[in-house]
């Protein structure tokens, strides 16, 4: 695997090759396996070892980016030539900043847990298949048949800039997602850490297993507003459309669903969310794409939108905004995605508070609370109906329940939901202990599961 | 080098570890993206990649593994772990592996490209990028405006254990724009000629100069702003007539997918999902009405359609497979893996793999419905409609795991009265059941009005692969559709 060593060498050799007033790289490389299986089968299984090299350069107050796997010296030749050339035909841009130096990016490791595992990185093929193994008897067992995944990767990212800014983060990953399917039934989990001995594949599979079992002969409920439980997965996918929004970038574009909301209170008191990428249960690089420490910082602080996130450039055309006065604090925030981008900047490593310890209430607890409603097991194909009042659609899938005077019923046919994610978290009425979740829709988080009242299910399917 | 004399080093070496079958593909792709947003130069940005993907079956189990270093020791030691994942994999198994019988072939193609987009100037792409932002944001009330521009050359050499040598160039161009009203409490949006980035084709730059960009820029910024004041759009049974790229992604979405035979028979049960189209379905549902008429045909004489190619991933030459026939299902994607479970002797040649890091897996080529036999205009199907919605451009769309229960938005709709169309309508939006949708339909346009779209963002597989797929459609409209759910009780 990469190391910084190697990453500043190659970085060295970007620089003997470049003509421009500044220079970037970002080098990224790693190893990443994925053991997939359908039918109590391993059907598919790969390994991918690569490594890229990303130039930007900055021309006369232009910018523009070149990437290559190549890594010979023809190639790099080849690819900081090509960033000059796209950057030499455009018009200079008088927003454009300097490269961030090494002062102003503060140092990387501060705060942050160490994110590589050897024991990741060790994880081999046949170590797979015995995860698979014993997920795949627990189906077997149960009548089921079984379907997912278990990934390990290895893998680093470097900044560097010819300002002095030098960012290395080695990170591990590993994940696991069963699909337990029955006649007419399915139940599903996942999870994922850095360290792969915290992922317990048995487990996982015994719970995807029980949802499978339990929402057997589904019947059909009508469409309507019910009382729901989302587990922490159907939270993570629903509110991870929001935090795009977050961007000063996204207000300074008139895009975003904060624009005349920032200060104000959109959720309901026991909302407050943070970014915070040295979270114990967070993961990924504690520096942005333009290798900047990322700040901890409340985004919302019960019901109220208190801060935004920043890139170094945005922050500079925010100041000089009339909007600049109504937003609180504008400044770079370190979360910036690499230059030259038309997104800007998001939070990436969002956790929710959860409410105070003693208020949080297990799944169960919500259950045994609900006299009649919905528990959601997982979301599925959500988008954006509605950008300014964040109305998503999507449907529920492999395990919806009916909730009968505080119990599981049965099986429910899945519903398709049209839901405003403001009326959502202003009808949270319990919460559990923030975990770290994993969906498919939205980038990992620590959420908690949620109990919210009055959501709009609008159609149902036919199973 | 030759990449023959480097595929042989994986594929001996995959002999010799005790691979029954293996394939090497060595893809070298270059990329240049160019993008707008409002007046400036939004981001500009190059790219290539080389590597090489092997893929084997060992003790009747699949393994694959990839790298980006093509010296030989790399290439040798990728095939070997691509043998030893075969045989991690061949723990965990109810069935062996089996492919359908497949000729050996030797062949070179490349996508009919007039014009080679890297050959021209750059400044010249970013001048009519700024030319059409310009003309969004004389529009009074576009707050933003975003135009983008992309190129892809794709280069694959493909060889086989059982002796395939194939070479295959593709050009992929895609162009496309957006204008932007905030004011009050609504975000509107308008796209050309298509949202989500435009269209796009295998074809050279002569796409660019054939999507008259400048000339509908005025009138999509207008559009933007105008849908303020539109009122919104009923909630209840309409008749409803879908524009022909909207109709292109209703293809996508509740015929494309389903009928992937990975899907029905549950290799993507964890992440895609599976499909109601289960195997007994197969030549005996009526999927749609008699004028339902939908082909998957990857043959280059369907046009330059994304799933447009000479022969698929695993060396199987292109093919045109009915799908749908007078309203009959007839006909579901395959592989050499799978073709064997639907009584084929021979794959559909769907397979397909991102890029040189991904193994092939069955993706939509291009899944089209044929248009209308009888002359019909989009005049004329107007003309012949009384009361009814006609939407325009996709904005959100959403549909189940089994692709049974669908919902999708469009950008901007219009009253349909007397067989003219009225008012403009905003959020329009329709719903329904994927059988009862197709049956619905009453009237397809002909030939003239048909378009061949591009969808260059189909997900699928783990990991997540990207694909482009050809969608062709003319306008088409469905009775007694349920319309306006999306913002029901919101």
């Amino acid at each position: 695997m990469l190391t910084a060593d190697q990453a500043r060498e190659l970085f060295q050799r970007v620089l003997k090759h470049s003509h421009a007033d500044e220079t970037e790289a970002i080098v990224a490389g790693g190893a990443h396996a994925l053991t997939r299986f359908a039918n109590n089968t391993i059907h598919q299984n790969v390994s991918e070892e690569s490594a890229a090299l990303s130039v930007r350069v900055v021309v006369g107050g232009r910018t523009a980016r070149a990437s290559t796997n190549k890594l010979d010296e023809e190639s790099i030749r080849r690819t900081v030539a090509a960033a000059e050339a796209l950057a030499k035909v455009q018009a200079p841009d008088a927003d454009l900043l300097p490269m961030a130096a090494a002062a102003e990016a503060g140092a990387s490791s501060e705060g942050a847990p160490s994110r590589y595992f050897e024991a990741t990185a060790a994880i081999t093929p046949e170590d797979r298949a015995l995860a698979v193994r014993s997920i795949v008897d627990v189906a077997s067992k149960n009548k089921l048949t079984a379907a997912g995944i278990y990934s390990t990767s290895s893998a680093v990212e470097a900044i560097l800039n010819s300002s002095g800014l030098a960012q290395f983060h080695p990170q591990t990953s590993s994940e696991i997602s069963i699909t337990m399917l029955g006649g007419d039934s399915s139940g599903w989990q996942k999870a994922n850490s850095p360290d792969a001995r915290n992922l317990d594949s048995a487990a996982l599979a015994e719970t995807a297993a029980r949802k499978a079992r339990d929402s057997a002969a589904p019947r059909e409920l009508p469409p309507g507003k019910y009382t729901v439980i989302l587990e922490p997965a159907a939270v993570l996918d629903l509110v991870g459309f929001m935090f795009w929004d977050f961007g000063g970038q996204a207000l300074l574009d008139q895009r975003s669903f904060l624009n005349d909301r920032v200060g104000k209170k959109i959720f309901g008191e026991n909302i407050t969310i943070w970014d915070d990428v040295a979270h114990p249960l967070q993961s990924g690089a504690p520096f942005d794409g333009e290798g900047v420490r990322r700040q901890r910082l409340k985004l919302v602080e019960n019901g109220v939108v208190k801060r935004l996130v920043y890139a170094r450039g945005t922050a500079a055309k925010m100041k000089k905004s009339e909007m600049a006065t109504k937003l609180g604090e504008v400044a770079a925030t370190g979360h910036g995605f690499p230059l030259p981008n038309e997104m800007g900047e998001a939070p990436m490593n969002v956790v929710f508070e959860g409410g105070p310890a003693a208020s949080r209430q297990t799944v169960e607890q919500m259950v045994a609370s609900t006299e009649r409603g919905v528990l959601v097991t997982r979301l599925w194909y959500i988008r954006e109906v509605d950008p300014y009042e964040k109305i998503l659609t999507g449907m529920t899938r492999d395990g919806t329940f009916d909730i009968e005077g505080g119990k599981l019923r049965h099986g429910i046919r899945n519903f398709r939901f049209n839901q405003s994610l403001l009326h959502m978290l202003s009808n949270v009425e319990a919460m559990g202990e923030p975990v770290r979740a994993s969906g498919e829709e939205s980038f990992d988080m620590v959420v908690p599961a949620m109990k919210v009242k009055d959501f709009n299910f609008t159609e149902v399917t036919k199973f | 080098m030759s990449m023959k004399e480097i595929a042989s080093w994986a594929l001996d070496v995959a002999n010799l570890r005790g691979a029954s079958y293996a394939d090497v593909r060595i893809v070298d792709e270059r990329g240049r993206s160019l993008a707008t947003k409002n007046g400036k130069v939004g981001s500009a940005s190059d790219g290539e990649s080389l590597g090489a993907g092997v893929r084997v079956v060992a003790e009747g189990a699949w393994g694959f593994a990839a790298t980006d270093d093509l010296k030989r020791e790399s290439l040798e030691a990728t095939a070997a772990k691509a043998v030893a994942i075969a045989k991690a994999s061949a723990r965990v198994k109810q069935y062996d592996v089996r492919l359908a019988p497949e000729k050996a072939v030797t062949d070179d193609w490349a996508t009919p490209c007039r014009i080679d987009p890297f050959s021209l100037s750059v400044e010249d792409h970013l001048a009519l990028l700024l030319k059409v932002d310009s003309e969004l944001r004389a529009v009074k009330g576009v707050t933003l405006a975003e135009t983008g521009l992309s190129f892809r050359r794709y280069e694959q050499w493909f060889y086989s254990s059982e002796g395939s040598d194939i070479h295959q160039t593709k050009y992929i161009t895609g162009a496309g724009y957006a204008a932007y009203s905030f004011a009050g409490t609504e975000i509107s949006k308008r796209s050309y000629p298509n949202s989500f980035g435009g269209q796009y084709q295998n074809k050279g730059y002569e796409l660019i100069d054939e999507l008259k960009l400048v000339e509908n820029a005025r009138r999509i910024g207008e559009e933007a702003v105008a849908l303020h004041q539109a009122p919104q759009c009923p909630e209840g049974k309409f008749t409803i007539v879908l524009d022909s790229s909207q109709l292109g992604l209703q293809i996508h979405e509740s015929v494309g997918h389903p009928i992937e035979l990975d899907r029905v028979l549950g290799m993507e049960a964890n992440f895609a999902g599976t499909s109601f189209l289960t195997l007994d379905k197969l030549r005996t549902l009526r999927y749609g009405s008699d004028l339902v008429n939908v082909v998957a045909d990857a043959t280059p004489a369907h046009g330059p359609g994304l799933g447009t190619f000479a022969y698929d991933d695993e060396g199987v030459a292109s093919q045109c497979t009915p799908i749908i026939s007078s309203g009959l299902f007839t006909g579901y994607l395959s592989s050499r893996e799978t073709a064997h479970s639907i009584g084929e002797q021979r794959s559909g040649a769907t397979m397909r793999a991102e890029g040189w890091n991904r193994i092939p897996l069955i993706r939509m080529t291009n899944i089209s419905i044929l248009p209308g036999e009888k002359p019909l205009s989009f005049e004329q199907l107007l003309a012949s409609t009384e009361d009814g919605i006609y939407m325009q451009t996709n904005r959100s769309w959403s549909i189940d795991d089994k692709r049974y229960q669908f919902q999708f938005g469009c950008e901007v709709g219009w009253e349909i009265k007397g067989g003219k169309l009225g008012r403009m309508l905003k959020n329009p939006s329709y719903s329904g059941i994927t059988t009862e949708f197709w049956n619905s339909m009453d009237a397809i346009c002909s030939r003239d009005e048909w378009t061949l779209w591009g969808t260059p963002n189909c997900g699928k597989g783990q990991p997540m692969q990207t694909m482009g797929t050809g969608h062709g459609a003319s306008p088409a409209r469905f009775r007694n559709v349920q319309v306006g759910s999306a913002y029901k009780g919101t």
